[in-house]
């Protein structure tokens, strides 16, 4: 049988139905979003803590990748050191631009904030609270269409941080032949950080998907695949890749600070 | 065996409506269109419900359940738990006629916008073929797009004209940008449509979020292989400074056709 249910105030905006609550989503559509804002807020919080401490950010051979390349006079000796700015005093302020910008533009990231932060939309079929929209269409998001551009620098970046990785291979007193678990930490960290990038869509635009004949152009058809399989992965590597670079931050420091003992391999 | 399960329908029509309650016999095995016929047949004659292939393909019978965006007749009544009251309304971008039953015209007069296939002319060789030659590498990406059933489920989770109706004089939504990614990658397509994508179609309203691709019953990557692309494309012309200067010295040439 049949029941009339009052469902408040009639929504006729352009004839719809008048349904007036704002999602009819029964479940935890809001648990996505706030998982995303708790972690990228704790990243965020975490870094920027992270680039005013100044101290303890290396130990031979290691670096935090907060702060290479070593671009101040603060890490001399360290193991990628390019001292082009001695004077300035927060070198991780300079690097964090790069990849900040890269992952700000990046259209995985997009999604993650304007649905954590922004709530344009909180979740699929959650009306959002603004009362205009207009997209990227204007400044300053209009700003996200030279992603590509952050995307060179990523991968000048992440050239650095792999170097960084290899001469992890020598000992404290910088002698080859050394592995330990920072060597590791920092080689997972190279790795995460090219499969991030390589998934990037600019990246896959880039490499191929620009072309319609990719039969005049065999190896960027390969080339094109080849990312297409990281891009197809792409939020995984985000996070991983995120959340990787803080903890190697975070271990550079604990060794640096004599808190932990650097487990060595060979 | 057939179970009591609890329902609630929305009702009415473009001057207003409600939900309405119900209890309806469900059958093991069957889909939430399944249960709309036989509350139709038994208990409310009038209910609007347009459907056609009951089976995930003519796109018809596109509505919400439990505030998903889906096709009833592929949502499993299996899905929700027995004690659910479970929720169907009338998808919500697009004008009510009664019941279930929306008006989607709005599709259609995009579609009318968008710019023709403009295949290049054969070559000899093609002439005397009869046919245009393709290569099946040139075409493979293209098949996922034509997979696109125009349910207009993309269109309806769309916040960008979901949640705000002005839009839609100025946004042709992801089901569009998804047949002019078709147009556009085309080997033999020669029209240029980057300007129209975003300046009449409002590729920029689009910030990604996603949904369009999570409700597409065909699993088309509307947003990674279609919206995103398309962008890169409106950036190669427009908002790429290094590859605007290649082309006006002549160093650089539009990749698309080469």
């Amino acid at each position: 049988m049949a029941a009339r249910v009052a469902t408040g105030e009639p929504e006729t905006a352009g004839g719809r139905a008048s349904i007036s609550a704002r999602t009819l989503r029964k479940d935890a559509w809001w648990r996505s979003p706030a998982t995303t804002a708790g972690v990228l807020l704790a990243f965020v919080i975490y870094s920027t803590w992270a680039a005013f401490q100044t101290t303890d950010y290396t130990w031979e051979p290691y670096i935090s990748p907060f702060f290479s390349p070593c671009i101040a006079d603060a890490c001399h000796g360290s193991s990628s050191t390019w001292s082009f700015v001695p004077w300035w005093p927060l070198p991780a302020i300079l690097i964090l631009i790069f990849p900040l910008g890269f992952r700000l533009t990046c259209y995985y990231y997009r999604k993650a904030y304007y649905r954590a932060f922004w709530l344009a939309p909180p979740a699929c079929a959650v009306a959002e609270p603004h009362r205009r929209y207009t997209g990227e269409t204007r400044f300053p998001l209009v700003l996200q269409n030279i992603h590509r551009y952050f995307l060179y620098f990523a991968v000048i970046f992440n050239i650095i941080l792999s170097y960084d990785a290899i001469v992890a291979f020598r000992d404290h007193s910088g002698a080859w032949g050394h592995m330990g678990l920072g060597t590791l930490v920092l080689l997972i960290n190279a790795a995460l950080l090219w499969t991030y990038t390589l998934g990037c869509h600019s990246c896959r635009h880039l490499c191929g998907g620009k072309l319609n004949i990719f039969s005049r152009h065999r190896f960027r058809l390969r080339l094109w695949k080849f990312v297409s399989w990281f891009n197809e992965r792409h939020m995984q590597f985000a996070w991983a890749s995120l959340v990787w670079v803080a903890l190697s931050d975070v271990y550079v420091r604990l060794v640096a600070s004599g808190l932990i003992h650097d487990p060595r391999f060979f | 065996m057939a179970t009591e399960r609890r329902f609630r329908v929305w009702r009415g029509d473009a001057k207003g409506g409600d939900f309405h309650d119900y209890t309806v016999p469900v059958e093991e095995g069957e889909v939430v269109l399944d249960v709309m016929h036989r509350l139709q047949a038994q208990q409310a004659n009038d209910l609007a419900v347009r459907w056609n292939c009951k089976a995930g393909k003519c796109g018809s019978c596109s509505a919400e359940v439990n505030g998903h965006p889906t096709l009833m007749c592929m949502t499993r009544m299996s899905d929700f738990p027995p004690d659910d009251v479970v929720t169907v309304s009338p998808i919500r971008t697009f004008p009510v006629i009664r019941d279930l039953v929306t008006d989607v015209s709005f599709n259609y007069e995009v579609a009318k916008r968008i710019v023709p296939f403009q295949p290049r002319p054969m070559t000899e060789e093609e002439k005397e073929a009869g046919s245009y030659l393709l290569a099946q590498e040139d075409i493979d990406r293209l098949q996922e797009f034509r997979k696109c059933i125009e349910c207009f489920l993309c269109q309806n989770v769309c916040h960008v004209i979901r949640d705000h109706e002005e839009n839609k004089r100025n946004f042709a939504g992801p089901r569009f940008f998804i047949r002019n990614a078709e147009l556009e990658m085309h080997p033999l397509d020669t029209a240029d449509r980057r300007d129209q994508l975003q300046d009449e179609f409002g590729l920029g309203y689009c910030n990604i979020t996603k949904c369009c691709t999570e409700v597409c019953p065909e699993g088309i990557h509307i947003t990674d292989n279609g919206i995103i692309p398309l962008k890169e494309r409106v950036v190669d012309k427009r908002y790429d400074p290094i590859a605007w200067l290649g082309r006006k010295i002549g160093f650089a040439k539009d990749q698309r056709r080469l």
